[in-house]
């Protein structure tokens, strides 16, 4: 075992431990602080895969943004005061049967298709400077839509979310 | 190849089995909790499960940064969801006092 396989390992408990007690726990503010988890072992998934910049960005939106997002959400919704912060459940059985088969095909299909695996990984290097100059370039078209998308998704935010709206 | 050496060697299909599980527990909250925001954590799973998945084959079969560029778009996606997301959600408990998805069956009252 090197160090790859046990950070590897350690950060796969977190994402896939997180994920678990996400959607297992019948406490909606447990599973919110679990999100934490997940988000944060898939940055350091991120980093083993040689995706610096991806890992900042994943922390600094998912942990740093949306998570704050998701909470406000649920102190403002569930009744704190009231022990009512469960959130139930329907149909768990046939759901469950859904997902295994639909867990099982997935793996099957991960495990047994020859992928198209580069016979020699290209070197570490810091990915930040060629994702800047992809963005102006090759992406250029989808970078400018990306920010129009992010400006109407704040200005919606704030029109829908606002109090006393005469429609 | 052999089991033992396999699990002592992260490769491609170690990210792929661990966004697979992933992508499972996503659909998993997505269909059994009845809290609108326990399915919009339904959906970040998704979504980080989809990101590894580029990422993993980035890094592994093509070795360009395309893979990488969709996953910043996808991050960027998922920001302005959650951001519009919660905001109907806050509107719909104004309105209906109840995010149940269960018993929301009109679009107004």
């Amino acid at each position: 075992m090197d160090w790859y396989s046990i950070v590897f390992y350690t950060f796969a408990v977190i994402t896939l431990g997180g994920a678990g007690i996400v959607v297992f726990s019948r406490n909606i503010v447990y599973s919110a602080f679990s999100l934490l988890f997940t988000f944060f072992g898939v940055a350091g998934l991120y980093v083993l895969l040689m995706a610096d910049f991806l890992a900042v960005t994943q922390l600094l939106i998912y942990v740093g943004a949306i998570l704050v997002l998701v909470l406000f959400g649920v102190m403002l919704t569930t009744n704190v005061i009231d022990v009512r912060l469960r959130s139930g459940t329907i149909h768990v059985l046939p759901a469950m049967i859904l997902v295994a088969a639909l867990g099982a095909a997935l793996l099957h299909v991960f495990w047994y298709t020859n992928w198209n695996i580069l016979p020699e990984l290209p070197m570490v290097k810091e990915t930040a400077p060629e994702i800047g100059g992809l963005f102006l370039g090759t992406y250029v078209l989808p970078f400018e839509v990306a920010s129009v998308i992010l400006l109407v998704a704040l200005i919606g935010a704030a029109m829908i979310a606002r109090r006393g709206r005469k429609v | 190849m052999q089991l033992g050496e396999w699990f002592q060697n992260p490769g491609l299909t170690h990210f792929l089995i661990i966004s697979a599980v992933l992508f499972s527990f996503g659909v998993f909250a997505i269909i059994t909790r009845r809290n609108a925001i326990m399915v919009l954590m339904g959906i970040e799973l998704i979504l980080n499960a989809a990101n590894i998945n580029f990422v993993a084959f980035s890094r592994y079969s093509t070795g360009t940064l395309d893979g990488q560029m969709i996953a910043v778009f996808v991050i960027i996606l998922a920001a302005a969801e959650a951001a519009i997301a919660l905001a109907i959600i806050l509107n719909i408990f104004r309105n209906f006092n109840t995010v149940d998805v269960d018993e929301l069956t009109q679009l107004r009252d």
